[in-house]
């Protein structure tokens, strides 16, 4: 048996290649087996029963972009260290040296979008609310407790 | 590359891949029961002995139901997204090894493929799988679908730099990135009593890894993709049988495969006692590798049976605020521990 470079990536072409099979046997077989009565009420997307209002084809929220390219940012780092991992026991202090002075290049940015607070999901932050003064009429005292005034949803939807 | 080197990798690939769709239909007869009786039920109980036969029973059910394509999907994306995941998800045992090389007839057969970069394939391919989830909750067209599409997509590329560099920290012990090389160098002992596994100098490591691993397949709680108070499925809203159950396999295996991972990095993948006979030695490692990863597995129900779910900001503080730097840490420090174990 050879051991060529490239034989070791045979195996994978061949079980990539059987379980793309599986997974369009498995297709097949529910749309062969399974009973097809279709109706207009069944065909619609799912809303909880009542009729769906316009599709899903809308804006969602710009943070969901934000976190895709800051994740393409540190993915990047993250699998530069790999191959100075793999050879860290020939460059030894030399290399701790060199990944430390790459990380404090990339940790700023890191810290910019933290303090950006790009990875800050709640938009209402009731923990820096003003505390809401108690109101006063003549003769009753009262305090109004602090409800949330307008609730925003805090990811996707078109409001 | 002749033929019997093509037959016999076939039929290799088809004994693994067979063993582990049945591995992952009891993956699910083994959660419903642990969590029922976590939660004082019986769990499975009618179909064979101790609800044995459930898994074949649920497959016949979701196999002869109507598959609904709801008239609004992009019908090509809406049917390669459950193929999509189920590839991906399968794919990665292509470097897991099982067991120490044993060969027969001239292919070691406790391995489907040996790569050099066999942690780099597992990541890569892993991480192609938030494709499947991403593109059935946006072919779906049906907004809880693609609510829920989005929040995966964003939860899985947040964890996937905290567990890349949880990694790191196994290839600066090992210098390698072949799987095989990974859990020889865990063989032996410290001190004739304490296993030399990954686990105890990277321990910060296996806990970044295990958590982020656990965003990953999308389980409690972590599973906000699919929080059913909020979302009624997630991103498989709109799916039916038997491409609702392909996502469904996918998830489970995913849960194996990063119980694997994990056994590998991080606790000696089969290392353990071997004694006896040949033919036991032969099969004890196997035994070893099996019941860890069974370990994992029960893990991952124990913490489902056991925490609430994240609430959304919640998840994203964590991530990013917590794990990411939290592993960064334990890359540097074991660096620079193993700079100073080399010596300048």
């Amino acid at each position: 048996m050879s051991n060529g470079y490239f034989e070791n990536y045979i195996p994978i072409l061949l079980l990539a290649g059987v379980v793309t099979l599986l997974a369009v046997g498995m297709l097949l077989l529910s749309y062969l087996l399974g009973p097809r009565r279709p109706s207009k009420e069944k065909l619609a997307a799912y809303e909880c029963g009542v009729m769906p209002t316009g599709d899903a084809r809308q804006r969602f929220s710009v943070k969901f972009y934000l976190v895709a390219m800051v994740f393409i940012l540190f993915d990047v780092e993250v699998i530069f260290l790999y191959p100075w991992a793999v050879i860290f026991h020939e460059l030894r202090m030399l290399g701790f040296i060199q990944m430390i002075l790459f990380i404090g290049l990339v940790l700023p940015g890191f810290v910019y979008l933290w303090r950006q607070g790009i990875f800050d999901w709640s938009e209402t932050d009731t923990s820096e609310w003003p505390d809401t003064p108690p109101v006063t009429l003549p003769g009753v005292s009262l305090v109004v407790p602090n409800v949330v005034q307008e609730a925003t949803p805090f990811s996707g939807g078109s409001q | 590359m002749d033929l019997p080197f093509l037959l016999y990798t076939l039929l290799k690939i088809v004994v693994v891949v067979f063993a582990l769709l049945t591995a992952v239909a009891y993956t699910v007869w083994f959660e419903r029961k642990v969590v029922a009786h976590m939660q004082s039920r019986w769990g499975p109980t009618r179909v064979g002995p101790y609800g044995l036969l459930q898994p074949l029973a649920d497959v016949i059910k979701l196999i002869t139901k109507e598959d609904i394509t709801p008239s609004g999907v992009f019908r090509l994306v809406y049917l390669a997204a459950p193929c999509l995941a189920v590839i991906t998800a399968l794919l990665v045992f292509a470097v897991i090894p099982f067991g120490p090389r044993t060969e027969m007839g001239g292919i070691d057969i406790f391995q489907i493929t040996d790569l050099d970069i066999g942690l780099l394939f597992i990541l890569s391919v892993s991480s192609m799988g938030v494709y499947g989830i991403a593109l059935a909750g946006w072919s779906s067209n049906s907004k809880y679908s693609l609510l829920g599409g989005l929040r995966s997509s964003a939860q899985m590329i947040s964890y996937e730099l905290a567990m890349g560099l949880s990694i790191v920290g196994v290839v600066l012990l090992t210098g390698s990135l072949s799987l095989r090389q990974v859990v020889d160098n865990q063989s032996g002992s410290w001190w004739g009593i304490i296993p030399h596994w990954n686990v105890i100098p990277q321990f910060i490591g296996f806990f970044c890894y295990f958590v982020s691993a656990i965003a990953e397949t999308n389980r409690l709680p972590f599973d906000l993709p699919e929080a059913e108070t909020e979302l009624v499925a997630g991103y498989h809203t709109e799916y039916s049988s038997m491409r609702f159950a392909m996502f469904f396999l996918a998830e489970y295996t995913n849960m194996t495969a990063v119980s694997c991972v994990a056994t590998v990095l991080y606790f000696g993948g089969w290392s353990g006692p071997v004694f006896g006979p040949e033919a036991l030695q032969t099969v004890l490692p196997l035994l070893w590798f099996f019941l860890k990863v069974l370990a994992f597995l029960f893990v991952y129900v124990w913490i489902r049976g056991t925490l609430p779910r994240f609430r959304y900001d919640q998840l994203m503080a964590f991530g990013w605020k917590f794990l990411l730097p939290l592993a960064l840490a334990n890359m540097v420090l074991t660096s620079f521990v193993q700079a100073v174990r080399y010596g300048g």
